[in-house]
């Protein structure tokens, strides 16, 4: 397994929370013989093939240990059979898992008896399923408010905060309706305002939106993104397509034969693919909207504090072939940029201090744009535009050229 | 039967097979099912001719000791539990009686309204009104009077095996180690005769409406608890797994999710049911039971040809009837 840290940004972000979620070599192995017998060290090293052909046992999960942070959306992508859902189910303990620990809130889940495991579930995670798993014998609103009734809140109450989330999915008006008079987007929907209203800290979603038209799963995922700047949910997202994982997650874990084989941001899976393997999935993401503008940035030729002088802004620019120059603060700040044709033009005889000579009117990119939002500023602007971090500082310049050439390698491979 | 018969010869060859030049080996062109029947021909064959006593006859019969200890057992239930059959008895004497009484209380007219009605809003026009003709035909050949009888024993059978059936049926999909138990039981239930189901009727209740009811639940209960069973084991596993994502108890995701769920198939069981129940009509008039029954026996065992088809006729023309009204009620049911 590679964990590729992500970028500066990420890891500050990561590191302020404590895990919501801490999941500890879990296996998962399914079979009629003692399951134990593949955890072996014997068997460390054999593939999960040879294992099944020796032992007559199917590993799902292989050492699986992974954090989830609070707030953020972690995605599990794999293809089919690569052990993603059963996974998830482990979180929950609707499969219990072999071995390992699965910690929430620093509560191990798969030690919780079956009071602690109502308990559980009524509160802390709820789930949302690719087959949408909405009961057909009762209306729509009864469906959200299934979570509710269970817990034992009185109808009033339940349907009162059934109609609000039905509300914050889009589907006013629909409570009435039957599930089988809804479309599949619309299935889901409910299916996630159902989760939403037990109001857990935590989401499970397997692969919600797998079962819907393509277009229709665009607009969900979209939605479900902008619904999570609402709620700031943990979400534990599971899905077979990395188009999916890199517009709807944080982070991504990759896995294969029921192991976790790269971790990290989208940026990182992208630009840095663990193997092969992970190579062809990045084939089909679309790079413009994943990379940020921090990743294709490039050092500038020339950068002068604003405490140089004119003398020394004048070698730099014209020791190189450079049309133009970045100023920063002495602590890394962006001030401004100036163009080789305004430090030509400079007389020698002003002393005016070099600050004045900037143009710092123009307009910088935070390092976090993705490149498809950067685009058009490049388009308009003569010059390569700077990127600045969080803290106003300039991590370097985007240029054409700089993502014309990520755009181009993409059509390479 | 092939299978068992390559099974076993396979066994029989392969145990002798270790040498290159064994029997297996030179035998191996022939078919294995060919050289089985010839072994077990020869085998019988050369029993006949030795005459060996034992062979021939079984050396036992532990029959008499058997069915001594059976009716041994039941004569000690009904001496010391007797009382429970007497408690129940009389209970379901009374509910046939008063429901009876009430039945032919009502005035035809208002009951084939009633039926018309009830029809029409559970099916279509069509039902309503072949329902009617069907009424008035049974009220014009005198026969009223009796099939209101057989109704009355038939809606307290139908009951009591509902009653009984489907929470075993819920037991039995809720727990594999009693469904392996309750499965081969209904087999053997469904496979008997059925005028087996009289006698445990006679012994228990004597002669009479009660015995009929019990040979009817005993004929008709194990549909009913089989298509219990397979609606709550067909219920949609995706649903049952979001019901228990969200914290159900085990009895809330049975009264929550899977029961409704199931509902359509329980009704087809019922509706099975029904259908059972009334063709045990005419068998349970054998122990006593009144009704439509009784009329196509007497009339058998007087000759009476015309008025055992004309009885016979009306059993159907109330099949027909409850059938299509269960059936419109549990389409009505299974619309989600």
């Amino acid at each position: 397994m590679k964990d590729t840290s992500g970028d500066d940004l990420e890891t500050e972000l990561v590191s302020e929370n404590d895990p919501k979620i801490v999941v500890n070599s879990l296996w998962k192995v399914f079979g009629q013989n003692n399951p134990h017998q593949a955890l072996d060290e014997q068997y460390r090293n054999k593939t999960r093939d040879e294992i099944q052909q020796e032992l007559g046992l199917i590993v799902a999960l292989r050492n699986v240990s992974f954090n989830v942070y609070s707030g953020e959306t972690f995605v599990v992508m794999g293809l089919s059979g690569s052990g993603k859902s059963t996974l998830v189910r482990c979180l929950i303990k609707l499969i219990e898992a072999t071995s390992g620990e699965v910690l929430v809130d620093g509560e191990d889940v798969t030690n919780f008896n079956a009071d602690e495991l109502l308990q559980f579930r009524r509160s802390k995670m709820a789930m949302v399923f690719q087959n949408f798993g909405l009961l057909p014998h009762k209306n729509v609103l009864d469906n959200v408010a299934y979570g509710l009734e269970i817990k034992g809140i009185n109808r009033e109450r339940r349907h009162k905060e059934a109609l609000e989330m039905l509300e914050r999915v889009g589907l006013t008006g629909w409570g009435e309706a039957r599930p089988r008079e809804l479309s599949g987007g619309m299935k889901q929907r409910v299916g996630l305002a159902r989760a939403l209203a037990v109001e857990p800290s935590i989401l499970l979603m397997d692969e919600p939106f797998s079962g819907l038209d393509p277009l229709i799963r665009r607009q969900m995922r979209l939605e479900l993104v902008e619904l999570q700047k609402g709620v700031h949910k943990t979400i534990v997202f599971i899905t077979h397509d990395l188009d999916e994982a890199v517009t709807v997650g944080d982070r991504i874990a990759i896995m294969r034969d029921g192991e976790i084989i790269q971790m990290g941001t989208p940026q990182d899976i992208v630009m840095r693919p663990a193997d092969d393997f992970v190579r062809e999935f990045t084939l089909g993401v679309q790079k413009t909207k994943v990379l940020h503008a921090g990743s294709v940035a490039s050092k500038p030729d020339v950068i002068v504090k604003d405490s140089d002088t004119i003398e020394t802004l004048r070698s730099l620019v014209h020791g190189s072939d450079s049309a133009y120059a970045i100023c920063v603060e002495d602590q890394g700040a962006f001030k401004g940029l100036i163009r080789r044709e305004t430090v030509d033009g400079i007389k020698l005889s002003e002393k005016k201090p070099l600050r004045d000579y900037f143009d710092e009117s123009v307009e910088v990119i935070p390092s976090d744009t993705i490149l498809e939002d950067l685009l058009p500023t490049l388009i308009d602007s003569d010059h390569p535009v700077p990127v600045i971090d969080k803290r106003n500082r300039c991590i370097g310049v985007a240029t054409r050229r700089d993502v014309l050439r990520v755009i181009a390698s993409e059509s390479d491979d | 039967m092939t299978n068992i018969t390559d099974k076993i010869s396979n066994v029989i060859f392969e145990s002798g097979s270790s040498g290159k030049n064994s029997i297996y080996d030179r035998l191996k062109g022939f078919p294995k099912f060919l050289m089985f029947t010839i072994a077990f021909l020869s085998i019988s064959l050369l029993i006949r001719i030795s005459a060996v006593e034992s062979a021939l006859d079984f050396p036992f019969n532990i029959g008499p000791t058997l069915h001594n200890g059976i009716d041994g057992a039941i004569d000690w239930v009904v001496i010391n539990f007797g009382w429970i059959f007497d408690i129940v008895s009389d209970f379901l004497k009374l509910c046939i009686g008063k429901l009876r009484d009430f039945l032919i209380w009502i005035p035809w007219p208002v009951f084939i309204a009633v039926v018309a009605l009830l029809a029409w809003r559970v099916s279509t026009r069509r039902v309503a009104i072949g329902s009617t003709i069907g009424l008035l035909a049974m009220a014009s050949v005198n026969l009223w009077d009796p099939v209101m009888v057989t109704v009355s024993i038939l809606l307290i059978a139908v009951t009591v095996t509902i009653a009984i059936g489907i929470p075993i049926g819920i037991v039995a999909a809720k727990n594999d180690f009693a469904d392996g138990i309750i499965r081969p039981i209904l087999d053997a239930m469904q496979t008997m005769p059925s005028f087996v189901y009289l006698i445990p009727g006679i012994m228990l209740f004597g002669l009479g409406n009660v015995a009929a009811v019990l040979a009817t639940f005993l004929y008709a209960v194990p549909p009913c608890i089989r298509l219990t069973n397979l609606g709550i084991r067909q219920v949609d596993p995706s649903v049952v797994e979001a019901g228990r994502s969200f914290g159900s108890t085990s009895l809330q995701l049975l009264l929550k999710v899977q029961i409704p769920m199931a509902i359509p198939t329980i009704m087809a069981g019922v509706n099975q049911t029904i259908m059972m129940a009334l063709g045990m009509v005419v068998i349970a008039a054998m122990v006593g039971a009144g009704g439509l029954g009784i009329e196509v026996l007497r009339s058998m065992g007087q000759l009476e040809q015309g008025e055992a088809f004309i009885a016979g006729t009306a059993i159907v023309i109330m099949a027909i009837i409850i059938d299509r009204i269960s059936h419109g009620f549990i389409l009505q049911k299974s619309k989600v």
